[in-house]
C-alpha cells in the first residue's frame, strides 16, 4: 500500500457537515412515493449508512442530493452548498459512484479517467498527475491501459472510485459499492472507503447488507418506504434494543402456565419476553450472568431445557423491531 | 464559453476513439447504400429515358438521394449510444459533473457530423466510379455536403431527444423507422419531380429530406436554383439548430423521470 493520500491537494477541509438534508420528498411520474420526508446529516471525515433493502428509496436519496433530479420538496446542502441554487457548486465537490458499473466499457481505464477530469475542466498535466495518483492508490496500475470491457467485476468498481475520485471531492457518494463483489474484492473496496474517510471526506454509503452498514459506517439510518425509520451509530441503535437476545427451547413444549410461574422468581430479569411452540424468547441486560440465573429458576420449577443460545443484539434485530419485518424475509421478495 | 467548448470536444473524442476501435463499423453503415445505389440503380437505370428525367444516368440521379437517405439513417442511430450510456449509468455519471448538456449533445453531433461526411464522401466516390457525373464539380460537392450534414444534424438530435425520452432501445428503432423510408419516398430521392402524383409533390415541399435532395441534386448536377439553394439551406439550419436545442432540453425530461 502506497503513502499517497487521495484527498491531499484538496481544499482544506475544516470541521463541517457533509450532508445536512431536510424533509426530502420525490414521488415519482406514475405515483411511486420514493422518499417521504427523508431527512439526514453527517460530518465531513466520517461514513454515513444508509440501509435498507431495495425500492427502499436510497438511490432516489443519493440523485436527489448528487442533483441528478430534483426533490418534489424539502432541501439540502451538500458540502456546504444548496443542492437546488447552488447545484453547480455542489457538483464541483462531490464525486458519485453509481449503483451500475458506469465506466465506459469501449473505452480503456485511462481514457476513462481523463475524460471524467475534463468533464469537471481539469487538463494538462495537473490531470494527468491527478489521474497517476488514482491509479497508484486503489492499484489499477495493471490494467490501466486496457479496455474496461476486459476488467473484472471488483476491477470496475475500483475504476468507478478512481473517477468518482478525479476532480477531488469533499463528498463522495457510494451506491450500493459493494454489490456483486466476491468476498475478497469486498473486503479491499471496504478498506479502501475507511481510509477515505480517515482523510477527511463525507462519505454517503448505501447498502442493503447489514454487515457492511455495520462494519464501515460510523453512524448508519435504516430507510424503510422513502424515510428514515431509525438513526444512530451501529452500538447505539443495538443498545436501544435493550440489550442480548436469549433463546431457549424447553423440552416437551411445558404449557405456558407453568413456564410462567417458573419465571415469576426472576420476573426482572428478563425484558420482552415471548413464549411459542417450545420456544422461550427474551431479552436480558447482560446474557452471559442472566443466563445461569434463568436455568437455575426453570431447573428448580421442574422445566427442562434441551438447548440454549444467547447472542448480542444484531442489526437484523435492530431492523426487525423498526421495521416490523425480518431483513432477510425481505430481500427474498 | 471555453469549458463548454472545450469538454464538447472531449465528448467528441471519446465517440471517435470508440469509433477508431472498429472502423469496420463505417462499412456495416456502407452496405446498404451501396445495395440502394449499384443494384438498385441498375435495375432501374432505363427509367432516365421517361420524359421528365433531365439525365442520362440514373445512378447520378440517384446518388446525392442515397446519400442523403444513408445520412438519416446513420444519424437516426445516433440515440442508441445514449440508451447504452443511460443503461450503463454513463449518462448518470456526467449529468452530476458541472459540463454542461449542450456540451454533451454538441460533442455528439460534431462526431456524427464527422461520420456523416465520411459516408457522404464515400458515396459519392462510389456513384462517380459507377459512371455519375457531378458537373457541379467542387461547389456542388460542397453544397451537397453542407444540406446533408444539417439534414442529418437536425435528425441526429430528433434521435438524441427520442433515446432520452424513451430510453428503450427498440421504440427508437421503431420511431426512426416510422419517419425514414416514409420521408425518403415523400421526396423527389428516386423519381424527378415532374414524375411525382400531384399529392406527393405538394406534400414533398414541406419535407426537409426533399429540401435536401433538391440542393444536392441540383448543386451536384451543375443546375443549381440558387434562389431556391441558399432559402433551403437556411431552413434546414433553422431546423439543425431548433432540433440540437429540443434535444438538449430532453435532460430536463430525463432528470425529471429518473
Amino acid at each position: 500500500m502506497t503513502n499517497a493520500t487521495v484527498t491531499a491537494g484538496a481544499a482544506t477541509l475544516g470541521p463541517g457537515l457533509a450532508i445536512e438534508a431536510v424533509g426530502l420528498t420525490k414521488t415519482y411520474p406514475g405515483g411511486v412515493r420514493a422518499l417521504r420526508g427523508l431527512s439526514l446529516q453527517f460530518p465531513l471525515g466520517s461514513i454515513f449508512a444508509l440501509l435498507g433493502p431495495n425500492g427502499a428509496g436510497k438511490s432516489t436519496a443519493v440523485k436527489v442530493l448528487t442533483t441528478l433530479s430534483r426533490p418534489d420538496s424539502g432541501g439540502a446542502r451538500v458540502a456546504g452548498y444548496d443542492i437546488l441554487s447552488e447545484a453547480e457548486a455542489v457538483r464541483r465537490a462531490i464525486g458519485v459512484v453509481s449503483q451500475k458499473p458506469a465506466g465506459d466499457l469501449d473505452a480503456t481505464g485511462w481514457e476513462n479517467l481523463m475524460l471524467q477530469g475534463h468533464l469537471y475542466g481539469l487538463a494538462g498535466a495537473e490531470l494527468k498527475r491527478r489521474a497517476e495518483q488514482l491509479v497508484e492508490v486503489l492499484s489499477l496500475g495493471e490494467v490501466v491501459n486496457r479496455i474496461v470491457k476486459t476488467y473484472s467485476g471488483g476491477t470496475q468498481r475500483k475504476l468507478d472510485i478512481a473517477i468518482g475520485l478525479v476532480n477531488r471531492p469533499r463528498v463522495l457518494f457510494l451506491d450500493e459499492p459493494t454489490t456483486g463483489l466476491d468476498p475478497d474484492a469486498r473486503a479491499e473496496m471496504w478498506e479502501t472507503i475507511s481510509r477515505l474517510a480517515r482523510e477527511g471526506l463525507g462519505v454517503l454509503l448505501t447498502t442493503h447488507y447489514l454487515e457492511e452498514a455495520d462494519q464501515l459506517s460510523d453512524r448508519l439510518a435504516i430507510v424503510d418506504h422513502g424515510e428514515i425509520v431509525a438513526e444512530g451509530t451501529a452500538d447505539e441503535l443495538k443498545h436501544e434494543l435493550r440489550g442480548d437476545s436469549v433463546s431457549l427451547q424447553l423440552t416437551d413444549e411445558p404449557p405456558p402456565d407453568s413456564v410462567e410461574a417458573a419465571l415469576a422468581a426472576i420476573d426482572g430479569l428478563l425484558n420482552d419476553r415471548s413464549y411459542e411452540a417450545g420456544w422461550l424468547r427474551a431479552r436480558v441486560d447482560n446474557g452471559p450472568t442472566a443466563l445461569p440465573a434463568l436455568l437455575a429458576a426453570l431447573d428448580g420449577a421442574g422445566v427442562r431445557v434441551s438447548s440454549a443460545s444467547v447472542a448480542r443484539p444484531s442489526l437484523d434485530d435492530v431492523y426487525l423491531s423498526h421495521t416490523g419485518h425480518a431483513y432477510n424475509a425481505l430481500q427474498e421478495n | 464559453m471555453s469549458f463548454a467548448v472545450s469538454s464538447a470536444g472531449h465528448v467528441s473524442a471519446r465517440y471517435l476513439r470508440a469509433f477508431a476501435r472498429q472502423p469496420y463499423y463505417l462499412a456495416v453503415t456502407l452496405v446498404q447504400p451501396v445495395i440502394w445505389l449499384l443494384l438498385f440503380g441498375h435495375v432501374f437505370e432505363r427509367v432516365v429515358q421517361l420524359p421528365g428525367f433531365s439525365t442520362a444516368s440514373y445512378i447520378g440521379f440517384l446518388a446525392p438521394g442515397i446519400v442523403v437517405m444513408t445520412a438519416l439513417f446513420s444519424n437516426g442511430w445516433s440515440g442508441m449510444a445514449y440508451v447504452t450510456d443511460i443503461d450503463r449509468g454513463v449518462l448518470d455519471r456526467f449529468l452530476v459533473a458541472p459540463v454542461r448538456g449542450g456540451s454533451l449533445i454538441g460533442g455528439q453531433l460534431a462526431y456524427a457530423g464527422l461520420l456523416t461526411l465520411l459516408q457522404s464522401l464515400i458515396i459519392l466516390g462510389l456513384g462517380w466510379i459507377s459512371g455519375a457525373s457531378f458537373a457541379g464539380a467542387g461547389p456542388g460537392i460542397l453544397a451537397c455536403l453542407l444540406a446533408t450534414l444539417l439534414l442529418g444534424t437536425a435528425f441526429a438530435s430528433y434521435s438524441n431527444a427520442l433515446a432520452l425520452l424513451l430510453r428503450k432501445q427498440e421504440t427508437l428503432i421503431a420511431m426512426v423507422n416510422f419517419l425514414v423510408l416514409p420521408l425518403t419516398f415523400l421526396s423527389v430521392t428516386f423519381m424527378p419531380s415532374a414524375l411525382l402524383p400531384g399529392w406527393i409533390r405538394t406534400l414533398s415541399a414541406y419535407n426537409p429530406v426533399d429540401w435536401a435532395v433538391q440542393v444536392s441534386r441540383q448543386c451536384l448536377s451543375g443546375t443549381a436554383d440558387w434562389g431556391y439553394v441558399s432559402l433551403h439551406l437556411a431552413l434546414l439550419a433553422l431546423l439543425a439548430a431548433a432540433c440540437a436545442y429540443l434535444s438538449t432540453r430532453a435532460f430536463g425530461a430525463y432528470r425529471r423521470a429518473i
